[in-house]
């Protein structure tokens, strides 16, 4: 069912940018690699045959205690009515300053703007060459990045006791 | 860390360079016409809107933390809250994934199917009247808005008969019911079908074709289809921008499949294809569709799936539940749209390690400045109130 996905995008890109699929879900899994994924996205949403010009969804898995993160892309096409899900690994060592990083895919879908603030927000991943990377959900001056799993809530919030 | 910092630094910047003869407004965040606690900041030249930066976040309960730091069962109960307006249709939602990645979705009888269907579509009529009513009063109609209050009472009633509670039911559970429908609900479900009709007759009437209701709707935030569907919109707002694209059709889920029913699409019947007064109508003609799926699943409750003295609908309910460790990404058609969720479980636990609720509402309100930019203020209102937020769900 996804083979002929996979082929047009081998036939485009070459064998490099698919890492592997993972069938073991109940929606196969394409993990692809960060650095064509604007290219591969693009590609995905303008061929005739695949026509993934709905994105649904955007999300951040932390996988705590490894230093791995992942985003999920899952796609719909609605002139084909068929899904597809891609996946991104990222290794990051959590340090502050340095967020794992991935390039942004708003150009191709204006809807991932909203998604990729919202997962930069929670899950503190960065999207470079996003429109207008800032926080969504939380206050602008929010420290830290509360989905992550090794997140602590911080003590008080502007003289507010959280805890 | 400055450079994480630039999107706000630029935003800041941005609101700095307003230029004399612009003003900046804050719309809300206590703003009736923003249907909750959304705070628009618009940028004006007199009445014309240059420019809208929505502030979110104000109604953030943490539903993802929640979810992923308690079991699956635990975590119905806050899927109500997320678009409170419609709960049966959240909770249908996630107990749907979670029962396929269970693998007992086939398994599941048919009259839980049904019940579960009637209840849905119930609510979906429910959320669709505060949909209606509201907007009539955001443009400034207000008979509109007592009658959908008082139908929806009606609704109110017969589902806090069946689930006792009256907005947040925590009625469908994984693998079957919290219980049966109380004796008597089909009989008066039925009598509120047999009084509903010839009311939202009267409803369209005075609503759809008022002269009034249409120069302030009509050929007023036109979404072209491309943009809609670039944006991530769905549910009505799709379909009013003339593309049919139902999930209750398209994946077929449910008993969705053994019920006929029509999916409404906007037309341009007062104006372009797309425009407010489409989106409102889409969502007439769906509570019309919905009161026709309502007797379907009236009519088959009392014939082939009856209710019988053994049965019981929590026989399935799972005594501890063990999912293998993988994804999946659940959608299912809500009032307002395509609601997922995106789950990530993990081995030998009850509790999910993530799950990803998309909102509806969150991905249609983005395409709010793109749709709103150079229209008037009182225009504005009229484009918010036809995209049909619900705060509990875009800042989840």
């Amino acid at each position: 069912m996804l083979n002929d996905i996979v082929e047009k995008i081998h036939e485009k890109f070459g064998e490099g940018v698919v890492e592997r699929i993972e069938t073991q879900h109940l929606q196969p899994i394409l993990i692809v690699k960060a650095d064509f994924l604007l290219d591969l996205c693009l590609h995905l949403r303008d061929t005739e045959g695949l026509y993934f010009d709905f994105l649904s969804n955007i999300s951040a898995v932390d996988y705590y205690p490894e230093a791995k993160f992942e985003i999920v892309y899952h796609l719909t096409s609605i002139p084909y009515q068929r899904q597809l899900v891609l996946k991104v690994e990222l290794f990051n060592d959590r340090n502050p300053d340095g967020l794992p990083q991935v390039p942004s895919v708003a150009q191709v879908w204006r809807t991932a703007d909203w998604h990729e603030r919202e997962a930069f927000d929670l899950m503190g991943v960065f999207f470079s060459n996003h429109p207008d990377l800032r926080r969504i959900l939380l206050p602008d001056d929010w420290q830290g990045y509360p989905l992550r799993k090794d997140y602590k809530d911080p003590e008080s919030y502007h003289g507010i006791a959280i805890k | 860390m400055l450079t994480y910092n630039q999107g706000y630094e630029n935003y800041k910047k941005r609101i700095a360079a307003v230029s004399p003869q612009e003003m900046v407004i804050n719309m809300g965040p206590q703003h009736p016409s923003t249907h909750g606690v959304l705070r628009l900041e618009l940028i004006t030249d007199g009445e014309l809107v240059k420019d809208i930066i929505p502030h979110l976040g104000y109604l953030h309960r943490c539903f993802d933390k929640h979810a992923e730091s308690m079991s699956y069962t635990k975590t119905i109960p806050f899927t109500d809250r997320l678009d409170y307006l419609s709960s049966m249709n959240n909770s249908h939602a996630f107990v749907m994934g979670v029962e396929r990645m269970l693998g007992i979705d086939k398994e599941i009888p048919k009259r839980i199917e049904y019940i579960r269907v009637l209840v849905c579509e119930l609510n979906r009529i429910a959320s669709h009247l505060i949909a209606i009513g509201t907007y009539g009063i955001d443009i400034g109609a207000f008979t509109p808005f007592m009658w959908c209050f008082r139908d929806r009472e009606h609704i109110m009633n017969m589902l806090e008969w069946a689930s006792g509670s009256r907005m947040l039911y925590n009625y469908i559970w994984i693998g079957g019911l919290f219980y049966d429908l109380p004796v008597g609900f089909e009989d008066r479900c039925r009598d509120f079908i047999s009084y509903f009709k010839p009311k939202l007759v009267e409803l369209d009437d005075l609503l759809s074709t008022n002269q009034i209701f249409i120069s302030r709707t009509a050929n007023i935030g036109v979404l072209p289809a491309d943009v809609a569907i670039n944006y991530g919109c769905s549910g009505p707002m799709l379909r009013a921008s003339g593309i049919k694209w139902d999930l209750r059709r398209i994946d077929a889920y449910s008993v969705y499949p053994e019920i006929e029913f029509d999916i409404p699409i906007g037309k341009g019947e007062m104006g372009a294809v797309g425009d407010c007064w489409d989106r409102y109508k889409v969502r007439v003609d769906e509570v019309k569709e919905s009161v026709h799926i309502i007797e379907q699943c009236l009519d088959r409750l009392l014939s082939d799936f009856k209710r019988m003295p053994d049965f019981d609908p929590r026989a399935l309910v799972p005594k501890r539940i063990n999912i293998k460790p993988q994804e999946y990404y659940i959608r299912a058609e809500n009032p307002k749209g395509e609601l997922g969720f995106h789950f990530v479980t993990q081995e030998r636990s009850d509790i999910p390690r993530r799950v990803k609720s998309r909102g509806p509402s969150f991905n249609n309100l983005s395409v709010l400045p793109e749709i709103g930019k150079g229209q008037l203020i009182s225009d504005l209102i009229s484009i918010l109130g036809s995209i049909d937020i619900v705060l509990g769900e875009v800042d989840r």
